[in-house]
């Protein structure tokens, strides 16, 4: 009966169409799942106080996490720095005025940036860059993280170009040419009418990219010097959170506490990363809804 | 609002002038970076023995074929897993998923696992794969790992894809009599393939590139053969560059920029692929 298997076939497809449709959900909840089972069940009280310290020095088990946090903080501060004026002139740029040739140039390029494996960057940054910083600024090393915050501004441009001009590209024409009509000029219709009506886009821009920035690891463990100290100065070598993971997990007892304590930054990223994007996307939906509204 | 016309001119010529400033500043270094690797890595790279041989005297000489091997057996392994499951993810999404609570819930959960940092997707690796299941730090899990990190890519271009193709196509191909899946396979897919494999490629580029995730699930600082099965561990070009900027004293500038080109070149020939693939395709269309 033919017939009958050719039935039976093309339930079983759309039965793992629909269990592949639904795999990024369990992904996401394995990766939570795992990453507290291998985190929290593992500690003691003392492992809760120890956290709250100081010093991050795993060898005399102290396990402080603020050293990592600020460094962190203080390395995605500095790439916004860098990728907030330079994304969004760029975004501006390529929508509003370049000619049409100029952009076919330029999209490219800013999608190779986004294809650049980041020990790429590292590597150069080590060669290159921070012999610079060390001289131009006279520091002792040029391993800071001022240097990790310029790498990761880059590496974080991409998304907020390409989100960021898409923003852009979206506002309706006749806004523009009000503005225009009314006398204003290009530059100020950019800034007083485009930029505004796009702002939330612009918005989700931002906070993909820095929580990019959050995010890379190996980049920025080879170019801010590893040193787990709360950090004074954006010229002083830092460590973050992710470069903690990638450089010690390797090295580490399996079980032990200092095992589960990076197991415990690995959660916090996780939840930090589900904030970011929950918050951008929950942005982008509203801004649907609103158009949706608008046009209808 | 009272300025004369000169100095709205003025400030429109200096505002131009500061935006086409930060578009360069933005530009060059891509350049700078790309042209610095091409002229000081073409040397090294450009010889038989660096892209054939093992490395020797402790990585300083001999060449970083076993890097480029294992990098083509964990991106091709990231495929295995990863195109099968995010192109049934985007038929899910495109073609079945009911406009409802868990669809939209699908979509959060592909939009967060787009964001997760890739040390956490090492981190996860080494949980579930590695210990968990006792692959062992080795080729299939560092695969696994990796595929669920370029699921989200590959299911967002790929539903992309099948959403451009006109729901026309359907509608002919239902009434002719054909079911469901047949539409599918024989109509839509077929049809959204260059859009689908763009996102293939660009997914796997990434893997290709990354460090983080198979740190503690595939990566091997040095092995003396090639790996022989799934379960072996592996060198990589990516981890091959880190190890050597990064842990080996006295390593010649050559042999680094050799690796740093080897994996330039292979990650922007895949994105120099799904460019053309795109253009192509976009010539090409009928509808």
């Amino acid at each position: 009966m033919p017939q009958q298997t050719e039935q039976w076939r093309e339930m079983l497809i759309n039965w793992l169409i629909k269990i592949s449709g639904y795999s990024a959900i369990v992904f996401v909840t394995l990766i939570f799942f795992f990453l507290i089972r291998e985190s929290l069940p593992g500690f003691s009280p003392e492992t809760f106080s120890r956290l709250a310290g100081s010093r991050w020095y795993p060898i005399e088990q102290y396990y402080g996490l603020a050293p990592l946090i600020a460094g962190s903080i203080m390395v995605t501060l500095g790439a916004a720095l860098v990728a907030i004026p330079l994304g969004l002139g760029t975004a501006i740029f390529i929508a509003e005025i370049a000619p049409r040739w100029v952009r076919e140039i330029l999209k490219p390029l800013v999608e190779i940036l986004a294809g650049l494996p980041s020990v790429v960057l590292g590597f150069l940054g080590i060669l290159s860059l921070s012999p610079w910083v060390r001289e131009t600024m006279n520091l002792p090393t040029g391993l800071t993280a001022f240097s990790g915050s310029l790498l990761l501004g880059m590496t974080s441009l991409p998304t907020i170009v390409s989100v960021a001009e898409d923003a852009l590209d979206a506002v309706p024409r006749s806004y523009r040419d009000a503005s225009l009509a009314l006398g204003a000029t290009e530059l100020q219709t950019i800034f007083l009418v485009t930029l505004p009506a796009a702002r939330s886009g612009v918005f989700t821009a931002v906070m993909l990219g820095l929580g990019r920035a959050i995010g890379e690891t190996i980049m920025v463990m080879m170019v801010t010097g590893n040193a787990a100290m709360i950090p004074n100065s954006l010229f002083s070598p830092v460590r973050t959170m992710t470069a903690t993971i990638a450089a010690e997990m390797g090295e580490v007892a399996k079980g032990s506490e200092h095992y589960h304590v990076l197991f415990l930054i690995g959660l916090t990223l996780f939840v930090i990363s589900l904030l970011v994007n929950l918050t951008a996307s929950s942005v982008i939906m509203r801004q649907q809804k609103r158009a949706e509204r608008v046009l209808s | 609002m009272n300025k004369s016309v000169f100095a709205r001119q003025l400030t429109q010529k200096i505002g131009y002038g500061l935006l086409t400033l930060l578009t360069l500043l933005t530009v060059l270094p891509i350049l700078y970076i790309i042209g610095r690797i091409l002229l000081q890595g073409a040397p090294a790279a450009l010889s038989w023995e660096f892209l054939f041989t093992f490395p020797r005297d402790g990585m300083k000489a001999g060449g970083i074929w076993p890097a480029i091997v294992g990098t083509i057996y964990l991106t091709l392994g990231t495929a295995l897993f990863s195109v099968p499951l995010g192109l049934g993810a985007a038929i899910y999404l495109s073609e079945y998923a009911p406009n409802n609570r868990w669809t939209r819930l699908i979509r959060l959960a592909i939009i967060n696992l787009a964001g997760i940092p890739s040390v956490v997707y090492g981190l996860f690796g080494l949980g579930l794969f590695v210990l968990f299941l006792k692959l062992g730090v080795s080729i299939l899990a560092g695969s696994l790992t990796l595929s669920i990190m370029t699921l989200p890519v590959i299911i967002s271009t790929a539903e992309e894809a099948l959403r451009a193709v006109p729901q026309a196509f359907r509608v002919v191909s239902i009434s002719l009599g054909a079911t469901k899946w047949q539409t599918i396979r024989r109509i839509v897919l077929p049809q959204a393939l260059p859009g689908i494999l763009t996102g293939v490629i660009l997914g796997l580029e990434r893997a290709a590139g990354e460090t983080a995730p198979i740190l503690f699930t595939a990566a091997s600082f040095f092995l003396p053969r090639l790996p022989g099965s799934p379960l072996d561990a592996t060198m990589a070009l990516p981890y091959h560059l880190f190890v050597i900027s990064t842990q080996v004293p006295g390593m010649p500038l050559r042999i680094q920029f050799g690796t740093a080109l080897v994996l330039l070149v292979f990650v922007l020939s895949m994105n120099l692929a799904a460019t053309v693939i795109r253009s192509r395709a976009r010539a090409a269309r009928q509808w």
